[in-house]
């Protein structure tokens, strides 16, 4: 059992925690142990992506007593898009000096990371709730930085609808819990099948209460309320840190999904993806009438954010190897996109020069699914994997033009009407690198894909992630 | 017992949820409350009711020991939450000087 497993959480805990006992006072040294613990985390991921899917056991108590972390190539590739997206938003944080507008910034971040971390790799849907609040409580933190009216209401939204998500999140697994008795995911994946037909409306409805939480951190309509106004308030760098955070809804769904509710399981059926299909359509709709109705450059980008994951949901809900593929493909150009977009808000609004106006161009067109940057590939991946689906073809392509429009009005009044102010200050590197990381995600389409479409198989058949977790061995 | 128990959690979660819609922060803050306290009832039951028995294998009747860990950790996390979120409100309550809970900075709901 292979010592690294565990890494990827305890290290931004310990750098976490050390930067508040020892670095309180002086920034340089908080801002170096964040890079370097970043750094850390990335090379650490890209360790992880080439080992084979395996188990790790906390203590060494043997699933499903214990809780078991498990590494497949799915949290492998959440765990690589998490550091690099981290290091890109650490950089434009301390080059734009974000991190001085508040206390414990990087303390924060770190602990932000580890939540991250954790819940893409744990094994046990109990473990997966508690990462999931260690997440949100350093997201609350991150979202209020730097303070201000606006942003403290906004956040005190954020903090209640998740609560109420969380809450949701517990009664689903307390169902689960009293129906199987285990909640080790690999361990529901085998026990389900073997319910008694009594239990089964139970188990029904602890899939629905799960989806419904899954929804809430995905921004899936009709529970997309909370994410304008949190994106739109949020400093910038958070806001494209948190590109990532909807996608932990997106690998949760595909997780519970794939493994745990599978289309061939009886109980639920085909329950799961006939629900998730007309919320994902729904929405897309949303986000691109949003996208089209705002005014304000970060709101507008939250709304893309909250269409660009009803494509990537429309494609989950197909439930097939190829369609995931697509979407995991759609999940990295999103995340980055998203993130791109954000931090050029962050940046516009103290400097418009061409080179900003240039770089939004290039964001917006790959948020839009306009070719030659990643998001064509993606939405073209998608649009193969649901051929023969007409209505979901047309609300995504409806979605894209619609898109494109608002994005094209709130550039042109941005950069070519308002007065552009010249700060002093500037900072393109994040920016560049993430637009960088979309080009090297639409030239190396081919080999990603191919990997991605292993992935998807192994998803779809996950007989390796149950062997990982060693069932029934004794310790 | 089943019927007690049965009674309470849907009364807080009633409560809770009826606090909830409500548009001010402190209620809003009372009926997490109460859904938390809702919740975390049933965890417990969720190792079946089972009276004078120890949560250790041996001999004799035993109880189900998981789901005591696992109400212990919700309610935890649950306090640690609401107190972060009545710190923020009260943050949003003295910048704002109104505990409204809609983000539209309006002043024509001012009594």
């Amino acid at each position: 059992m292979s010592q690294v497993l565990i890494l990827p959480v305890i290290l931004p805990a310990v750098l976490a925690g050390a930067i508040i006992l020892f670095a309180q006072g002086t920034l340089n040294a908080q801002r170096a142990i964040s890079v370097l613990g970043t750094l850390a985390l990335l090379a650490l991921a890209i360790t992880l992506a080439q080992t084979p899917t395996q188990g790790y056991f906390l203590g060494n108590w043997p699933a499903p007593f214990g809780i078991a972390l498990v590494l497949d190539r799915l949290s492998a590739l959440m765990l690589l898009l998490t550091a690099s997206l981290a290091l890109i938003v650490l950089i434009h944080s301390i080059a734009t000096g974000w991190d001085t507008k508040g206390r414990h910034f990087h303390a924060l971040y770190l602990f932000q990371l580890m939540g991250l971390n954790g819940a893409f790799l744990t094994g046990d849907a109990f473990n997966l709730f508690v990462f999931f609040e260690v997440l949100l409580i350093a997201s609350y933190g991150l979202m209020v930085h730097g303070g201000g009216q606006a942003r403290i209401r906004a956040g005190v939204q954020y903090v209640a609808f998740n609560l109420l998500g969380s809450t949701l999140f517990l009664f689903a697994l307390a169902t689960i819990y009293s129906t199987t008795g285990t909640l080790n995911m690999a361990d529901l994946a085998l026990k389900l099948p073997q319910i008694p037909a009594g239990d089964t409306s139970l188990i029904r409805t602890a899939a629905v209460l799960l989806m419904l939480v899954f929804a809430i951190k995905a921004a899936l309509v009709p529970l997309q309320f909370w994410l304008p106004g949190t994106y739109a308030n949020a400093p910038g760098p958070v806001a494209a840190l948190f590109a990532v955070m909807t996608k932990v809804g997106a690998y949760a769904l595909i997780r519970f999904g794939t493994l745990v509710f599978p289309a061939d399981l009886p109980a639920t059926g085909a329950l799961i993806a006939s629900l998730l299909y007309p919320a994902a359509l729904a929405t897309i709709a949303v986000g691109a009438f949003g996208t089209l109705a705002t005014r304000s450059l970060p709101r507008q980008i939250a709304f893309a954010a909250i269409g660009s994951m009803g494509t990537l949901l429309l494609s989950v809900a197909a439930f097939t190897p190829l369609a995931t593929a697509a979407a995991l493909y759609y999940l990295i150009h999103s995340t980055l996109a998203t993130a791109a977009l954000f931090l050029i808000a962050d940046l516009a609004r103290t400097r418009r020069d061409g080179l900003t106006a240039a770089l939004f161009m290039a964001s917006a067109i790959a948020m839009a699914g306009m070719p030659p940057l990643s998001g064509f590939v993606g939405k073209l991946l998608i649009l193969d994997a649901l051929s023969g689906d007409w209505l979901g073809w047309s609300v995504i392509l409806l979605a894209s033009l619609l898109t494109m429009i608002g994005f094209a009005r709130t550039g042109s009044e941005l950069f070519w009407k308002a007065p552009a102010p010249e700060a002093a200050t500037e900072s393109k590197a994040a920016i560049l690198l993430c637009l960088a990381a979309l080009a090297a995600l639409t030239i190396a389409a081919g080999p990603i894909g191919q990997a991605l479409s292993q992935t998807a198989q192994a998803l779809h058949h996950p007989a390796a992630y149950i062997a990982a977790t060693q069932l029934g061995a004794t310790p | 017992m089943e019927v007690l128990i049965a009674a309470a959690i849907g009364t807080l979660t009633a409560c809770g949820i009826y606090l909830m819609l409500r548009a001010r922060t402190f209620p809003v803050i009372l009926g997490l409350s109460l859904l938390s306290y809702a919740v975390n009832l049933f965890l417990f039951i969720s190792g079946r009711i089972r009276l004078d028995a120890a949560p250790i294998i041996g001999s004799g009747p035993y109880t189900d020991p998981l789901p005591q860990a696992l109400v212990l950790t919700a309610i935890v996390i649950s306090f640690g939450m609401t107190a972060v979120l009545v710190i923020m409100a009260l943050g949003a309550y003295l910048t704002a000087g109104h505990d409204r809970i809609d983000t539209q900075i309006d002043t024509d709901d001012q009594p």
